[in-house]
């Protein structure tokens, strides 16, 4: 009934603002972002597309930035093992994270990079096809990236 | 059983490099079988190392992550001799761990 | 109408076909097999067609044609996924049959350091024996039954046995018998000859056009082919033996697969072993 579904969303509104007020209030915890400790990103791991990823991880967006360098070849061998690996100079680097565009999960990985830890990555994932892998890298808690397409002749998630 | 955690962490200076190659089927839950019938995912979710009771390198893997997956890392604070305590969860709730001496 | 049609070039293929069997057992009958020749231009073709390539080089296959390729194959060897074959082929090799005996009983130097010995000929038998055959004769004379050649505990088995061989030369010996010199020139005719619907033979692809792509692929030279074998391979996600390969090809090229150590595949194996005599072992190897 359209009144029922319109009190419901009141309802929800009402404790989002509810919610919101709260956080303004300073009465509660802000929600980790996963990126920032230990706890599984779930959700991050669950969107499709890699804008969507990377808000759900880290809830901010990222500049390009030639301090990021990322090595992954021009045609992968075979799209279900690619090397791909990520160095940076960027200073205070706290986590490290790959996407692949096309993927259907756009996340691949996400690394936490406590202090004492190089800011240098070596990983193996898989891409569908033809896309750009995109690394990110959280610098003094800011994000920087770095995009290579990558050629994927033979796909990586078929059998 | 033999581990699935196979590692080689070598110190060099007070850098220490660590290499590590984990048997696991990483299925995303994309593949089908041959019957045609979907493979549910089964992969990784979280790779721990852990060196003097601290954190030093933490992923958190989704199923795009090839099989038998490699990771390379490297921390400073290592020594040889030193343990490396390296476990991982999977999101079957399987997991497995291993120390390794740092060489 | 329909029929004559089909006929007449049915008619004309088999006049060819014959033509060439004439001509080959001319040929044969003018010029004796010569297996050492043979080798040597076989090896003389591939180092002249690419002669940048470092002659151990050859047994990398694809990996040797192209340098994209090799980046992400000295990335992938850094640590590789065969790693879990080898371990695995170790614990199988030593691990005692149930009357308590090992494979080690059944090879010569209890079966360390000799894989680049085989196939070889048995005289006593008349036939080519390949690694795999011996492996499975070993565990049938001794009370186990035979594993599959082209699944994972075979892969493993020759993992390690390959391994313990890493750098050693193929060293494939054609005895002083007829039967050999004809095992091997069986393996050259099937190398040679064109079968299946694509109408392709192993030389259309790794004689003519290694270094070129076939869809995705980049084709492996002929010379040092069986070196690295077993493979694990991207695109199987596992490890695959000398039997897969040879069969998974035939239905690759969409010619009928054989079964595992048929005697053409075991002339097969004898045949480009043989000519890639001096190249290095190097399997296990990783491969797309």
């Amino acid at each position: 009934m359209p009144s029922a579904s319109l009190s419901t969303s009141r309802r929800l509104i009402l404790q989002g603002a509810g919610l919101v007020a709260l956080f303004g209030l300073g009465a509660l915890p802000m929600p980790a972002l996963a990126a920032a400790n230990d706890k599984y990103p779930e959700d991050a791991f669950k969107q499709n597309g890699d804008a969507d990823a990377l808000k759900a991880l880290y809830g901010k967006t990222a500049e390009a930035s030639d301090k990021v360098k990322l090595d992954a070849p021009e045609i992968a061998e075979n799209g279900a093992v690619v090397p791909i690996a990520v160095a940076t100079t960027l200073p205070n680097v706290t986590s490290i994270s790959f996407f692949v565009s096309e993927n259907p999960n756009a996340l691949a990985a996400s690394y936490v990079i406590p202090e004492g830890t190089l800011p240098n990555i070596s990983n193996r994932l898989k891409m569908a096809k033809t896309c750009n892998v995109i690394a990110i890298v959280e610098s003094d808690g800011k994000l920087f990236s770095a995009t290579k397409e990558v050629k994927v002749t033979v796909g990586g998630c078929g059998g | 059983m033999a581990s699935t955690i196979r590692v080689r962490a070598t110190a060099t200076g007070d850098t220490t490099e660590v290499q590590a190659l984990i048997q696991h089927p990483m299925d995303s839950g994309y593949v089908k079988d041959a019957k045609g019938q979907l493979i549910p995912p089964h992969f990784i979710q979280q790779l721990t190392f852990e060196h003097n009771g601290k954190t030093v390198f933490l992923a958190d893997w989704g199923p795009a992550v090839s099989k038998d997956p490699y990771v390379k890392f490297a921390f400073k604070g290592g020594a040889k001799g030193d343990d490396l305590k390296i476990s991982w969860t999977d999101n079957k709730g399987a997991s497995d761990s291993l120390t390794a001496k740092i060489q | 109408m329909r029929v004559r049609h089909i006929l007449r070039p049915l008619a004309a293929a088999i006049a060819a076909a014959a033509l060439t069997c004439a001509a080959a057992s001319a040929i044969a009958a003018e010029t004796p097999a010569d297996p050492a020749a043979d080798a040597k231009a076989f090896q003389k073709y591939f180092t002249d067609k690419f002669p940048k390539v470092k002659y151990e080089d050859f047994v990398n296959g694809p990996y040797s044609m192209n340098e994209d390729m090799r980046k992400q194959w000295q990335e992938i060897e850094q640590f590789p996924p065969y790693e879990f074959a080898l371990d695995a082929g170790k614990e199988m090799f030593s691990k005692p049959f149930k009357n308590g005996k090992t494979y080690a009983d059944c090879f010569p130097n209890g079966g360390i350091g000799i894989r680049q010995n085989y196939p070889y000929f048995d005289e006593k038998e008349g036939k080519v024996v390949t690694l795999e055959l011996a492996l499975n004769r070993c565990r049938e004379a001794n009370g186990e039954a035979p594993i599959s050649y082209v699944k994972d505990d075979m892969a493993s088995l020759t993992a390690y046995m390959a391994y313990t061989s890493r750098g050693k030369p193929m060293s494939i010996k054609i005895p002083n018998d007829p039967r050999a010199l004809a095992a091997y020139e069986d393996g050259k005719r099937y190398f040679y000859t064109r079968r299946g619907q694509l109408n392709f033979s192993c030389a259309s692809c790794h004689v003519q056009s290694p270094g070129e792509h076939i869809r995705a692929e980049t084709l492996a030279p002929a010379l040092g082919i069986l070196n690295a074998m077993p493979i694990y391979r991207s695109e199987w996600s596992g490890m695959g033996t000398i039997s897969r390969r040879f069969t998974s090809c035939n239905s690759q090229t969409r010619a009928v697969p054989l079964e595992p150590q048929s005697d053409e595949y075991r002339d097969l194996e004898y045949y480009l072993s043989y000519v890639s005599n001096g190249l290095p072992i190097s399997g296990p190897g990783a491969r797309p």
